[in-house]
């Protein structure tokens, strides 16, 4: 856990899609940061925009129907919503990699994993083609791939799911990349096999000291793999804390009744699970005010007309949330 | 608050399972092919009894879902039997098994594929209370409204379609669907794995509810442990088509006999920081190898911790290690050596 100064700083992030029912606000005006070397994890439900956001870091947004219409992503200091398209390559898969909930989404089917590893070792690292395929077992061979110099020529689909997540996770850090986004990396995968691979990228990552984004829905993922968490609702931050301070201080409504409402190994069975009554808004049609109030137990008029911006209650701790309910949880 | 914990189940069971087999050929067998068989289910014998919800856990692939479907005979059983209110449903025509239907139902996972998009919610659900023969007319129509209140939904939504709804209310459509008939008996199929984090614990709480409502029983299929822990009394654990393991809901958790049932509980994730660091977790090497040539002996002895010779020659019997806690493991109990 080597944390170093800011690698990524986000402000304002605005990202919206075309749909028949009008525009869709995925990603409506957040900022956060990320250091070097840390592990944010990002948790939200789907369409909460944590994998948008993830997109837009990268500029891989498609347009149309995409378009991040507003804000400014700096990483390392420089503005990647600026960048023309042959810095972004530079960028991509050298600076920031990305790992996707399917590896299939990342492997093409079509190509030998040698030759989708070294087309990006050569290119980002300029080494020559039996350099880049050293290079390439020597990473296959660092997630766990036995008998990487034979594996190496196979195609994806002769790889079992968990190790396809190996070598996507081998091609990610292949060029030592200081940020890796990844996207509900084990939640395609069994809950053994999801011990391994989050196991393998907590390691890796450390070694090489990047910095990862982990997106995802499961509050047990995070509690073990991030030392900061956002937690992302309709578009919008609700909270932002240590994980320490989101698990034993939850601040926000959303958050609270999140980690109420879902059973746990941890704790005495409950009789009846405490439930957030209704749905996630559509959002083509996001409630004015705060995004949470159409299921939020706190719900004043305040909430219902202006939306609550980012507070810190507490050094690091941010709460988008007009109500201060440690009043309420302290009787 | 906390349950006292579950008793040792009593009374007659309801559903009986005896040296249950599902297999499957796969392959063309045509010119150049080859014929491979699949053990989906191989060899289960289990009891289910009124009132419970009997969870059945395991990884994709180890043949859950294909035992829940075997027991309501929508995939036949290669051999054994289904014991059902004195009858082997594996020997019922497919006419008097349609009959039988209407006391054992099934709720689906992903409540976007198994709604037809075409049909009112009124039709979809009025559907099975026709083909059984139970009500008809303005009656039907009550009686769906009535439906959609018992599952939470408005009932002015009989007239809307199933892409008007989110997940979580597809799902409440689906079960007011299977509750529609009056059953006794619901397989419930990885009910709440497809659906948002936030409404789960409403779907757990409906499926709870109308249990005691109704006095159902239900076979839950799920690969969450945490889920299962909550909502059922027993649990079985299952690996490439076999049971493992069966025990009531705390003596699995609280004192796991088999190997594979406890790294199972130990890799899954939980919500406390501290927890997560000091816990010590038992990471299963390799991948679940493939049903079409499974390991010999112990099925499971390829990725097992503790694992000796014998295990790779000698199937371990399903046997009652205490009362009512069923293990198939030639080392039950034994520690395990954590990384």
């Amino acid at each position: 856990m080597t944390s170093g100064g800011r690698l990524l700083e986000v402000e304002g992030l605005r990202t919206v899609f075309r749909s028949t029912r009008g525009p869709v606000m995925a990603v409506n005006g957040i900022s956060f940061h990320i250091d070097a070397g840390e592990t944010l994890g990002v948790v939200g439900e789907s369409g909460c925009g944590k994998s948008v956001t993830a997109l837009s870091l990268m500029r891989l947004i498609p347009d149309p129907p995409g378009r991040i219409v507003g804000g400014s992503i700096r990483f390392k200091g420089q503005e990647i919503l600026a960048l023309g398209n042959r810095a972004l390559r530079d960028l991509r898969g050298k600076e920031i990699a990305m790992i996707f909930q399917d590896p299939m989404t990342s492997l093409n089917p079509m190509l030998r994993v040698e030759r989708q590893m070294t087309e990006g070792i050569q290119l980002h690292l300029g080494k020559n083609k039996a350099e880049a395929r050293a290079h390439a077992i020597e990473m296959l061979r660092r997630v766990g791939i036995p008998a990487a110099e034979r594996r190496i020529r196979d195609y994806p689909h002769q790889f079992s799911g968990g190790m396809r997540q190996r070598v996507v996770i081998a091609i990610a850090l292949s060029c030592n990349p200081s940020l890796i986004l990844a996207d509900e990396p084990t939640t395609a995968l069994d809950v053994t096999i999801q011990a391994q691979i989050l196991e393998l990228l907590r390691e890796t990552t450390r070694a090489s000291g990047a910095a990862v984004m982990l997106i995802t829905h499961d509050l047990g993922v995070v509690a073990g793999m991030c030392e900061r968490i956002i937690v992302m609702y309709a578009g919008s931050i609700m909270e932002e804390a240590s994980r320490r301070e989101i698990f034993y201080n939850p601040r926000h409504p959303y958050t609270i009744g999140l980690l109420k409402s879902v059973p746990r190994l941890d704790r005495p069975r409950e009789q009846k699970l405490p439930q957030i009554e209704g749905i996630p808004p559509d959002l083509a049609r996001v409630p004015a005010g705060c995004p949470f109030h159409t299921r939020c137990r706190f719900v004043t008029d305040l909430c219902r007309q202006v939306t609550p911006q980012l507070r810190e209650v507490q050094p690091g701790h941010r709460v988008a949330c007009h109500y201060d309910v440690t009043r309420e949880e302290a009787a | 608050m906390e349950i006292a914990p579950s008793s040792v189940p009593r009374g007659a069971p309801l559903i009986s399972v005896r040296d249950l087999r599902t297999y499957f050929t796969i392959g063309s067998g045509g010119l150049f092919g080859v014929q491979a068989v699949v053990k989906a289910v191989d060899g289960l014998s289990f009891d289910i009894y009124k009132g419970e919800t009997l969870g059945l856990v395991g990884e994709s692939g180890c043949g859950k879902s294909t035992t829940g479907r075997t027991i309501l005979q929508l995939i036949r059983a290669t051999s054994g039997q289904v014991l059902y209110d004195g009858r082997d449903l594996c020997r019922l025509g497919d006419g008097e098994m349609r009959r039988m239907r209407r006391r054992l139902q099934i709720i689906f996972q992903d409540p976007y594929a198994s709604l037809s998009s075409r049909m009112r919610v009124e039709t979809i659900i009025g559907d099975a209370l026709a083909i059984h023969g139970l009500a008809s007319g303005r009656e039907r129509r009550a009686m769906v409204r009535n439906l959609l209140q018992t599952v939470g939904l408005d009932p002015a939504y009989a007239q809307r379609y199933p892409h008007e709804f989110s997940g979580g209310q597809r799902q409440r459509i689906g079960i007011a669907r299977a509750l529609a008939v009056k059953p006794e008996f619901i397989v419930c199929d990885e009910p709440i794995s497809a659906l948002d984090v936030s409404v789960r614990a409403q779907i757990i709480n409906l499926l709870e509810q109308l249990q005691e409502e109704f006095g159902l029983t239900y076979l839950f299929i799920a690969h969450d442990l945490s889920v299962v822990r909550h909502i059922c009394t027993r649990v079985a654990v299952m690996y490439l088509g076999k049971f493992m393991e069966l025990a009531t809901n705390p003596a699995l958790y609280d004192d796991p006999l088999h190997p594979y049932t406890r790294s199972l509980i130990s890799a899954v994730p939980v919500p406390d920081p501290d927890l997560e660091d000091s816990r010590r977790r038992i990471i299963l090497m390799g991948d679940v190898p493939t049903p079409v040539n499974p390991p010999s002996g112990c099925v499971f002895h390829t990725r097992c911790p503790i694992a000796r010779e014998r295990c790779a020659r000698e199937v371990p019997e399903w046997r009652e290690f205490r009362p009512s806690h069923w293990v198939a493991c030639h080392y039950a109990g034994e520690p395990i050596a954590q990384a």
